[in-house]
């Protein structure tokens, strides 16, 4: 029992950023434990219920970890197997939370709807379906800035992409009304 | 952004190409390095195995790219490939070797974790790598902790006496990245025997992080902790102090987790403290942190019965908390074991139980304490007190309960001649009840009471439904709509003796048990309470249970009775080989049923007829003789991949318990056919397939069991029918190997922690208890010394009330 089995790289099962409110800003599941909307939003609840009163870093939920840490108006949470090292984890969340404060300038609820596009890179960065790409914030911010500002991208492919970030900044507002 | 949106879109877009064309395109750039990185993500996520050779090129030149993250992007989509090309990815090996050198930290750890994956299988190959690696060449702390696991994977399959790497986790105690040391601290923990000397370096390691400031390193030293102190409480008891500084944590989770390992490693003379210390800190934690401590009491209470009076009062105190159902279950059942094990606490227990139900709001709840009342109260000094609290019930609680209250009732006067005539009134006044339920069974108590014959009836009534079987069968009833004309025939459900349910429930609970491992319980002994009906726990984790329900479909062995024990899987091949068969063996009160699961890995065959063919290779039982082969069931068709049972059925006349070697041969007509479509050639050509020899062994005919005091089961089996063999087991290398050996050979329950046994014991007594087919209960005692010259002498002691089956025992060590 407990041995530590996973030898693979995958490491984390789901990153979540909620509101004060407890409502969803933004969520990226990497595994099939929770694969409907209702389930996600039922693991969402019980999260936010049992942290937002104590600030304590760890807990276990449904026998998996979760680190969560609190910014301002905002919660992040990192869930991972239930074996998995707490510090890796530890590690990786908190170099995410450093890439978005290099982005951002502060990670709170109005920064990350603003630069939403931003935050959905950086974690993108940080995380490939699953496996920690990166932990490194430096390194994270760096890559995320380099395109969004988007120095060299071909007129004909930025249109593109504002088109595409304007239509998924829409969604997701819609998502969160 | 664009590659994102792509990403997500990957999963329906069918016509890739032209994307994967502008992304080539995007990989082979020369400017810009975010660009190619995330192409190459992108691009493996779209792609599929025959596209894939197309874009191989350029993922081994990105592998070994001289930008990690580029690298580092190509790794991590290797490793996403490979659970679906494994091949292709085999051919990188080389650029990945290359890449672990590489300069970025984050690259060699990708690295590092896609050559495992490739290499997994190759022993030699992973023992390689880490030796390679573990001399300080990798500067990343995230591929230190992979390559520790590595390590532990390694010295898993080795024998506990070599323990190659073990210098080398030590040496990652003194890293200077906590994860690091935190990963060799745990891997050193859950090694396989581990020896106090061993744990010592690492115990101290996670001392230091108790200590730490940051939460996250305090929950993960203190989690390791609480693991270890389930299997090595010393090891651990030097941390106590810190720990005790850790219950006022403000991380309720950390100060859960602080509290059931001191409870796990505390001595009889702290648990008044850390009571007083639990009590404060009750009030502050949510209902399933209570539910574990109160496990955790639980267990403390088993193991230190002069304390119980102190946990009583803990635990009534907390009852009369606020509380959810399932933290109120969880003190009422803690409540019950401790009356079921230690009966000097019954009387004090009891009245505790009857201020609960004053003011219960739970039904469930109250009606199982209303018939625990009525089983134990009789058998009390003074029962005529129980009786105005159950009375109580019956004029102030719903129907359920009301009817609870008036069979508890009528438990009482019968066993008790003077009361009887003052329940009668009681009862007499149920009859006018508005509930249909509780006037029947104030009638048929009335009725029973009456009459001396039926008194003595229903206190000898000691049978009852198989609860499981009698589900099924109603299940049954209610789904086939014909059946509806005739009554429900209660007579096809097997009646078996409570004692047997006891048994059964100890076992499902058991399972259960091993089944939440994980989760912080301690392997508490945890027979139910005797006859706490109506709560048959959740059995997920019973694989008896699933073996019945699937052999009482096919009509053959549905007849065949109720199933008394189920081995372990046998495996009857190699795991990998063209077939792979697996064998349950199943004891019914008359037969043997032998199961044989079978699984046809090849996926251009297809097997049909077949069957098993199954002869005693050698016996040195005369009883082998007498069994027949009464039936054998073959598999019509065995398809690619999809397993199916064949089974073979062994009457043994009179219930003889004959031990043989059995060995198997698998006969069948195979047919080859079409991979794809499944669809199979006319011709096919008979062949068969050898398989492994199995055993019958003693064990399988013995249900272990659990029994709390075992002095006292020894004493009242009496020394009359005492057995005594010795034997010299010189092929044992220690006495753990030995012990384990024994239980296996004998197939008891190790009782009183006597399977744990000291690593370098010279000698240990084994107490084992289990119940011989027929429900004849065996308790054996088995006296061990080791000398290095020798090997193992043992002195065996099997007591049962029947001779024979004690012989039986005795013999089954060869």
């Amino acid at each position: 029992m407990g041995r530590p089995t996973t030898t693979s790289l995958y490491t984390t099962k789901a990153i979540i950023i909620l509101d004060s409110e407890g409502k969803r800003l933004h969520a990226k599941y990497y595994t099939n434990d929770y694969p409907t909307a209702a389930d996600q939003r039922k693991i969402e609840k019980t999260l936010f219920d049992k942290t937002k009163k104590m600030n304590s870093d760890i807990i276990m939920i449904d026998s998996q970890v979760t680190l969560y840490k609190n910014s301002i108006d905002t919660f992040i949470y990192l869930i991972g197997a239930a074996d998995e090292n707490e510090l890796i984890l530890s590690n990786l969340l908190s170099s995410i939370y450093e890439a978005l404060m290099l982005l951002l300038g502060s990670v709170e609820k109005r920064t990350i709807l603003e630069q939403y596009d931003v935050t959905v890179l950086a974690i993108d960065e940080a995380i490939d379906q699953g496996i920690i790409l990166d932990n490194d914030p430096q390194q994270i911010a760096s890559r995320v800035t380099k395109k969004s500002e988007g120095d060299n991208i071909p007129l004909s492919e930025q249109s593109l992409a504002q088109a595409f970030r304007t239509a998924q900044e829409q969604l997701a507002k819609s998502l969160l009304k | 952004m664009v590659y994102l949106v792509i990403k997500e879109l990957a999963n329906i877009a069918e016509n890739v190409i032209i994307v994967t064309q502008s992304l080539s395109k995007d990989v082979n750039q020369k400017s810009d390095v975010i660009y190619r990185a995330n192409a190459i993500r992108v691009l493996c996520k779209i792609t599929d195995s025959s596209m894939l050779q197309g874009i191989e090129r350029f993922l081994k030149q990105a592998i070994v790219d001289k930008n990690p993250s580029v690298s580092s992007a190509a790794l991590v989509s290797a490793l996403h490939l490979f659970s679906g090309n494994k091949e292709a990815v085999k051919r990188w090996a080389n650029e990945v070797q290359e890449a672990i050198n590489s300069k970025g930290m984050i690259t060699q750890y990708h690295a590092l974790g896609l050559m495992y994956q490739i290499r997994q299988h190759d022993r030699m190959a992973v023992i390689k790598l880490v030796q390679n690696y573990s001399r300080g060449a990798l500067r990343s702390p995230l591929a230190h902790c992979m390559l520790i696991r590595y390590a532990c994977k390694i010295m898993d399959e080795e024998d506990p006496s070599q323990r190659s790497f073990y210098d080398v986790l030590e040496g990652w105690l003194r890293h200077k990245h906590d994860m690091v040391v935190y990963e060799a601290a745990r891997a050193i923990c859950n090694l396989k025997d581990v020896t106090a000397k061993e744990l010592f370096p690492a115990v101290s390691a996670l001392q230091l992080m108790l200590v730490n400031h940051k939460p996250t390193l305090r929950f993960a030293a203190i989690r390791t902790l609480n693991k270890l102190a389930m299997t090595h409480p010393t090891a651990v008891f030097p941390c106590n102090l810190d720990m005790e500084n850790l219950i006022t944590d403000p991380n309720r989770s950390i100060a859960t987790f602080a509290i059931t390992t001191l409870l796990k490693t505390g001595n009889e003379a702290s648990v008044d403290r850390l009571m007083k210390q639990i009590t404060g800190f009750m009030s502050e934690i949510s209902d399933e942190f209570k539910v574990i401590v109160i496990d955790a009491i639980r267990s403390l209470c088993l193991k230190f019965p002069a304390k119980q009076s102190l946990m009583l009062n803990f635990l009534s105190n907390v009852l009369r908390d606020e509380g959810g159902y399932e933290y109120k279950r969880a003190i009422v059942e803690a409540i019950f074991d401790i009356i079921h094990h230690i009966p000097e606490s019954k009387e004090f227990a009891l009245s505790h139980l009857c201020e609960f139900i004053e003011d219960c709001e739970f039904t469930k709840l109250a009606v199982r304490i209303l018939h625990l009342l009525g089983a134990e109260g009789p058998k009390t000094a003074t029962p005529s007190k129980y009786i105005r609290y159950i009375y109580n019930r019956v004029i102030l609680e719903n129907a359920t309960v009301r009817a609870a209250a008036v069979s508890a009732l009528t438990r009482f006067a019968i066993e008790l001649e003077d009361l009887r005539e003052r329940i009668q009134v009681l009862l007499t006044r149920c009859l006018d009840d508005a509930e249909d339920e509780v006037r029947d069974r104030a009638t048929f108590s009335l009725k029973v009471l009456a009459d001396e014959e039926l008194r003595s009836q229903y206190r000898k009534n000691d049978y009852t439904f198989s609860w499981a079987a009698l589900e099924r069968n109603l299940v049954n009833y209610l789904n086939d709509e014909r059946a509806h004309e005739r009554p429900f025939d209660i007579s096809t459900t097997p009646i078996i003796t409570k004692a047997e349910e006891v048994a059964e429930k100890s076992r499902a609970k058991a399972a259960a048990q091993e089944m939440v491992a994980p989760v912080l319980k301690a392997p508490t002994a945890a027979a139910g309470g005797a006859g706490t009906r109506g709560a048959a726990p959740a059995t997920g984790g019973d694989a008896q249970a699933g073996y019945a329900a699937a052999m009482e479909r096919v009509p053959q062995l549905a007849v065949l009775g109720n199933l008394f024990k189920s081995s372990k899987p046998v495996e009857l091949t190699e795991s990998e080989t063209e077939y792979v068969v697996t064998c349950v063996k199943h004891v019914f009160p008359e037969h043997l049923v032998f199961q044989f699961d079978a699984k046809n890995t090849l996926n251009d065959s297809l097997l049909e007829n077949l069957h098993i063919v199954t002869s005693i290779e050698s016996t040195d039982d005369e009883d082998a003789s007498q069994l027949i082969q009464e039936l054998a069931l073959p598999i019509p068709k065995l398809a690619y991949d999809v397993p199916a049972t064949a089974y073979i059925v062994l009457r043994r006349p009179g219930g003889v318990t004959p031990t043989a070697t059995f060995s198997n041969v698998m006969k069948f007509i195979v047919k080859d056919c079409d991979p794809a479509t499944g669809e199979a050639d006319e011709e096919g050509f008979e062949d068969e397939y050898e398989l492994e020899d199995m055993d019958v062994s003693m064990a399988d005919y013995v249900l272990p069991s659990y029994i709390v005091d075992f002095k006292r089961s020894w004493e009242e089996i009496g020394g009359d029918n005492e057995i005594v063999e010795t034997y010299a087991l010189t092929n044992s290398a220690s006495i753990k190997a030995a012990t384990t050996q024994i239980i296996d050979a004998l197939g008891m329950q190790a009782i009183e922690s006597s399977s744990n046994v000291p690593d370098r014991a010279t000698t240990h007594t084994l107490l084992l208890a289990g119940i011989f087919i027929g429900g004849v209960p065996v308790v054996a005692r088995c006296r061990m010394a080791f000398e290095p010259s020798s090997g193992v002498t043992m002195e065996l002691s099997v007591r049962s009330p029947d001779a024979l089956v004690g012989q039986k025992m005795a013999n089954a060590i060869s």
